[in-house]
């Protein structure tokens, strides 16, 4: 994104930052019990942050670094795009993870980490020391893999509102915009992306918009993949029910380019026009990972340790959520990363009094979503550490599917977002 | 996705662990795998529609938890939660529950 930027700034405005900030963060905190520095206030983050207080009893000091000024959540932002939600819903603050939590937030970006030293720069200058990083950085776009994306103009009319926020709003303008017969076009990379049942979730809540509002109108997702990645059957029985006529479902439709003046999406043998072009550009763990030297696999996801959290080559890094290279059928979605950033405070508390962490951790993960504004559906399943294999392993025989959807898990999904939203933030 | 040298060293770690203690905070770190869905420390939000588990009492939950498991009680999601884990990390569960406040 800024990347220019960022690195000419380096080179001449940040010294006076750096000499600055350096003082604070130093040994001071030591003796309190160490000082983390979180990287990301999201899912992972927030609650990495909020369990390093809340299991030090607040003898580990906490800095955490996040560019929003407030939490805006991907869970429950479908429904923002749909109408049933506002973005004031899926916004929160940060304020009671600092006046409450004792975390201290700087809203900044980092520019890069120094693994050796232990510290980090900012971009607003200055340098903080850490004795161990939390790194939950998310992601970012490949827009190579898409040339008439891959640049800010681009981006700015051809949305993938994949990270909550500005784009939310964007996308549902565009589809209020949208004429009653239009076309929504929704393209899905190849798995694994960020929430895999997102984009059918999304795909229900365009067509339910569409069914109330537009009924003349088409939703068609482009899906890279051979079938439907998560709660296919579900989906498939959602669509057949309520929206008939209006949802378009392809598979083995990757996206290789876009034209953005005609909203035109070319596939290898087809070509497909849109009113609202919407697409989830394939995805890698935000630059920060691989601009910090840690070990990616395929290029594009973080290894990591899974009894710490921390990374395969790089020492008192621990990385969390969508960034990192999951172990088998884990999903990246928020509930992972607030159950990764558990393990990762329960290891690093261990770690600073020098002691091995938990031998047997376990995760478990939840990913409901809406099929229209009430009823839901959801996947769950649970994991065990593997000593043999030295991976969190799915348990044969938990989790699964719902068996219907229902308003009654459309009630529990809106508790859920309650209660892991306080659970990470308050 | 070979890495001979990390897995090694991964290998002497775990082994070396395994030598140690298991974490005295097992059962902490057991319920907090719990809080997404029932709160921080079983406390849920009020009126989020989801039951705490803050301070029950250890043989209440620990037989819902063993009903749901065995399929006696229906529910949308625990039964498929509950088989994930073992009867000792329920017990470690409900025990971690029932001393909160
Ligand atoms: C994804 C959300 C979610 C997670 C995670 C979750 N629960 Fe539940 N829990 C529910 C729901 C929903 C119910 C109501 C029954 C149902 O629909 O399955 C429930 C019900 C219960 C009940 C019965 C409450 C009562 O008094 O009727 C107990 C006990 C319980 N859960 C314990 C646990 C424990 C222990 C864990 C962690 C191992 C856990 N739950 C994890 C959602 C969750």
């Amino acid at each position: 994104m800024a990347g220019i930027n960022r690195r000419s700034f380096l080179k001449t405005g940040a010294l006076a930052g750096l000499l600055t900030l350096a003082g604070c963060a130093g040994g001071g905190m030591r003796k309190t019990g160490g000082h983390v520095v979180v990287v990301g206030g999201g899912y992972g983050g927030a609650t990495a942050a909020k369990y390093l207080r809340l299991w030090s009893a607040n003898t580990v000091e906490v800095t955490l670094v996040e560019r929003n000024p407030a939490f805006v959540s991907c869970p429950m932002s479908n429904l923002v795009i749909g109408g049933s939600r506002s973005m004031d819903d899926i916004t929160l603050s940060y304020d009671r993870l600092r006046d409450q939590r004792g975390v201290r937030i700087i809203h900044d970006e980092v520019l890069a980490i120094d693994a050796q030293a232990r510290s980090l720069r900012l971009a607003g200058g200055g340098e903080l020391r850490y004795d161990r990083l939390v790194v939950s950085p998310g992601i970012d776009f490949i827009w190579q893999d898409i040339p008439g994306l891959d640049s800010a103009s681009a981006q700015a009319r051809i949305l993938h509102a994949w990270k909550a926020g500005p784009q939310t709003v964007a996308l549902r303008r565009q589809l209020e915009a949208m004429p009653d017969g239009g076309v929504f076009v929704l393209s899905v990379p190849r798995a694994p992306y960020r929430c895999p049942p997102g984009p059918y979730e999304r795909a229900s809540l365009v067509a339910d918009y569409c069914k109330r509002h537009k009924p003349r109108s088409k939703v068609i997702i482009l899906d890279a993949n051979d079938e439907i990645v998560s709660k296919k059957g579900l989906f498939v029985r959602a669509w057949a029910e309520l929206y008939p006529g209006i949802i378009e479902y392809r598979p083995q439709s990757e996206l290789r380019d876009v034209d953005v003046a005609t909203r035109t999406a070319h596939l290898d043998f087809d070509t497909v026009r849109a009113d609202v072009l919407n697409v989830i550009p394939p995805q890698r763990a935000a630059d920060i990972a691989a601009r910090s030297g840690l070990q990616l696999i395929n290029q594009r996801w973080v290894e990591i340790d899974w009894l710490s959290m921390e990374s395969s080559n790089t020492p008192a890094v621990h990385v969390l959520g969508d960034a990192i290279f999951p172990a088998p059928t884990m999903p990246k979605s928020g509930h992972v990363a607030n159950q990764q950033a558990k393990l990762a405070a329960a290891a690093i508390l261990r770690l600073l009094a020098g002691e091995p962490p938990d031998p047997a951790p376990v995760l478990m993960n939840t990913c409901y979503s809406f099929v229209d504004s009430r009823n839901a559906i959801h996947v769950a399943s649970v994991f065990q550490y593997d000593r043999r294999t030295g991976v969190v392993q799915p348990v044969a025989g938990a989790g699964g599917v719902s068996s219907a959807r229902s308003e009654l898990e459309g009630r529990i999904a809106a508790g859920w977002a309650q209660n892991i939203w306080a659970d990470m933030l308050f | 996705m070979k890495h001979p040298a990390a897995l090694l060293t991964l290998t002497v770690l775990t082994t070396s662990l395994f030598a140690q203690a298991a974490d005295p905070e097992r059962a902490r770190n057991l319920a907090a795998t719990c809080a997404n869905c029932h709160g921080t420390n079983g406390r849920a939000v009020a009126g989020s529609g989801i039951d705490p588990l803050a301070g029950i009492d250890k043989r209440v939950s620990l037989q819902k938890l063993a009903d749901f498991k065995n399929g006696q009680r229906p529910g949308t999601i625990m039964p498929q939660i509950t088989r994930g884990y073992s009867d000792e990390q329920l017990e470690l569960i409900a025990a971690y529950f029932a001393t909160q406040k």
